[in-house]
């Protein structure tokens, strides 16, 4: 039974840290999907996270503190669009500069709004999404009238009741909205007219182009959805998961994502999964300093580094190969 | 034929996007409530108004110089390497190793052996993703991010299970010995009545990063392999056909590229810190792209556009010093820099070549 609690209460965390790689990696999959590579999805988490936990801090609204994350991320997708569609620029270097560019100006006003040396106020109350109690599952209400901890009354339950209040209720409303977009990132790409040619896009855009679709303007609104995703993430982040933004609080959650998404093989399905387990050795590492395995120590820093060697492999081909949109990273010159 | 004259596209274009750069920085800087004017004026006394603030602009300098060269010679076989921080990471570890496990009798061969350990080291991270780009077909930009954090925490782990001295908490190795310092430009150039560079960082290794420019200049444009690494940057078709093995440039312009970004710890590591301790990079491997990009991937555009980020590092600490603008600043300068020489460039060169062109016919 103490396994098995633990082993909940493991699983728990994976789904909270799974989450904002999940909704990152969902981002990045639209955009690649369209043929435009975004290695700034780290930055543009990162300024959601400063912006809706400065306007949630400001307004006491964790609604407008929302908005306000997925306004400046789209702001710096469009940064993106710009360099990388209108431009024709190279997209590694455009989003080089989104993730410094997000690094350097979340500090800077920061500093120079709330001057706590980089960081937002602690949000509480209004200012933070609270988690969704689901019916009959044990949250901290019924803690408070029995008198319990909740702990206790976990402990007490059977093991079914116990996973669905711990496992599957109490997550706040961004975990349910994450996994949901799972289900309709993939309707949306292989069911609807949108999402063949965002497909078709970012495999041969001159296809697109004679059948008369403007590559453009596709572009332009993958790009836009990864703003948005990218933008939910980090207000998780910075409203959800923890109270406020801190400096560098991404902590390259959105290069895991990335990993993540090729891991995935840009499929929103096996995105899913690849998040799942990278938040489940997010969630080991952080539960678990050095893991010893019968005399074998297994040290916290290879728990870091996992996911990273994980993705290597997968891009080596030597487990099955990681094959990414054709145009996936050429910016589109209609012939002339 | 040309749309532009060579010296606008080697001069104007990177001037005027660091102009918009610098517009743009001031304007950052009037947002967040300070005089733009008074802070270059800071920067400019801080930086460059004494032998110590040239002292600490020249040392940055210097590591961006190894870094800006790494990134500018993966360029011109067009390859992108990100991965400057991890292999200067490793190259740090080499030079630790070299300066804390062997007895050298003076620092002239501690730095010959340093410099070839970091080099080695630093290649050697570079060497797989390089394979895995040639062989594989692997983005090396994927993978180089990926080495990049496999590198932090193997350091991460090598520094707090390993190379940590007994009884010490601190995450770094011990001190390397008195044989091994390195001369700084406080002793180099002092006089007995006249102290200069007094309590600066710059150090003999500023000459090594000189070198090292005169080296690539030298390889790229004047040997053999230099020719083939441009051949196939500019076309792969064509240097195959010109019997130039794609696999062969790709790896051996990704190892010179990660022993050039390693050798920035004889440096920080060797140089200043006497010691390797934890984020010793402090990220100086990515602004070796901004240097790059601003340089042309040119040895000597890679010179001055690192003494123009050594200078902005070094003001931009003395403005976090004297005012209530944090160092961020110059992250956020140098996100400029690289958006507007890399990504957007663009942007200031269709309006400059339609303008030329517009010129030659007026003249014709």
């Amino acid at each position: 039974m103490e396994i098995f609690v633990t082993l909940i209460q493991v699983f728990d965390s994976t789904i909270r840290l799974a989450t904002p790689l999940l909704l990152a990696c969902l981002a990045g999959l639209y955009s690649e999907r369209a043929g435009i590579f975004d290695i700034g999805l780290e930055g543009k988490m990162l300024m959601a996270a400063f912006f809706s936990a400065a306007i949630a801090a400001v307004t006491g609204s964790v609604w407008l503190g929302l908005l306000a994350g997925i306004g400046s991320s789209l702001i710096l997708s469009g940064l993106h669009g710009l360099a990388s569609i209108t431009f024709r620029g190279n997209q590694l270097i455009s989003g080089v500069a989104i993730n410094f560019l997000a690094s350097g100006l979340t500090v800077l006003i920061a500093q120079s709004w709330f001057k706590q040396g980089g960081r937002t106020p602690s949000l509480f109350g209004g200012g933070r999404f609270e988690s969704a109690e689901f019916p009959y599952a044990i949250g901290p209400e019924d803690a408070e009238l029995s008198g319990k901890p909740v702990s206790e009354l976990m402990s007490d339950t059977n093991s079914f009741h116990m996973v669905y209040s711990e496992l599957l209720s109490g997550h706040s409303i961004l975990v349910y909205v994450a996994f949901l977009m799972v289900p309709l990132t993939w309707w949306i790409l292989y069911r609807t007219r949108f999402g063949l040619r965002l497909r078709a896009v970012g495999e041969n855009p001159a296809a697109v182009d004679t059948a008369g679709v403007s590559v453009v303007g596709l572009r332009f609104a993958a790009v836009a959805i990864c703003g948005v995703l990218c933008g939910i993430a980090g207000a998780y982040l910075a409203t959800a998961l923890q109270a406020g933004f801190v400096k560098e609080m991404t902590a390259g959650r959105g290069f895991i994502a990335l990993a993540a998404l090729i891991f995935a093989k840009w499929r929103p399905w096996h995105a899913m999964w690849a998040c799942l387990l990278f938040g489940l050795l997010q969630a080991i590492a952080l539960r678990f300093q050095n893991i010893d395995l019968g005399g074998v120590v297994i040290p916290v820093q290879a728990m870091d580094a996992l996911p990273y060697i994980l993705t290597v492999v997968i891009l080596a081909g030597f487990v099955g190969k990681a094959v990414p949109p054709r145009a996936g990273g050429e910016p589109y010159v209609k012939e002339r | 034929m040309d749309k532009m004259p060579k010296w606008a596209d080697v001069v104007l274009i990177p001037l005027i996007s660091l102009i918009l750069a610098a517009i743009l920085s001031a304007l950052v800087i009037l947002a967040i409530g300070e005089n733009p004017f008074e802070a270059v004026n800071l920067m400019v006394t801080g930086a460059l108004g004494s032998t110590y603030g040239w002292g600490y602009t020249l040392y940055y300098a210097t590591n961006f110089m190894f870094t800006g060269l790494a990134v500018a010679v993966a360029f011109h076989a067009r390859l992108f390497n990100i991965g400057g921080e991890g292999q200067a990471m490793l190259g740090g570890l080499g030079v630790a190793i070299v300066c804390l496990y062997i007895d050298w009798p003076h620092w002239s061969i501690a730095l010959l052996a340093a410099c070839a350990a970091s080099m080695l080291f630093g290649a050697a991270w570079a060497a797989i993703p390089a394979y895995l780009q040639a062989k594989r077909g692997s983005h090396i930009v994927i993978t180089t991010i990926m080495f990049n954090f496999i590198a932090a925490a193997f350091l991460n782990y090598m520094l707090v299970n390993v190379m940590r001295p007994q009884g010490s908490q601190d995450p770094a190795t011990a001190r390397f010995p008195e044989a091994v310092h390195l001369p700084t430009f406080q002793s180099m150039f002092s006089t007995a009545e006249n102290a200069v560079f007094k309590g600066a960082p710059a150090n003999i290794s500023f000459f090594v990063a000189i070198l090292a420019c005169f080296v690539v200049w030298a390889l790229i444009w004047r040997t053999r392999l230099g020719y083939e690494i441009r051949a196939y940057g500019h076309s792969e078709t064509g240097a195959v056909y010109a019997g130039i093995s794609p696999v062969r440039i790709t790896i051996v312009a990704m190892l010179i590229s990660g022993a050039l970004a390693g050798l920035m710890a004889t440096n920080n590591v060797m140089g200043e810190a006497e010691r390797l301790v934890l984020n010793s990079t402090e990220g100086a491997g990515f602004i070796g792209i901004a240097v790059a990009l601003m340089g042309r991937s040119h040895p000597f555009g890679v010179f001055v556009a690192a003494l123009l980020f050594g200078f902005l590092y070094q003001g931009g600490a003395e403005l976090a010093l004297w005012t209530t603008i944090p160092r961020e600043l110059i992250v956020v300068i140098q996100a400029l820099v690289i958006l507007f020489t890399g990504a957007l460039d663009n942007m200031v060169r269709m309006p400059l070549e339609k303008l030329f062109l517009g010129l030659r016919k007026g003249a014709e």
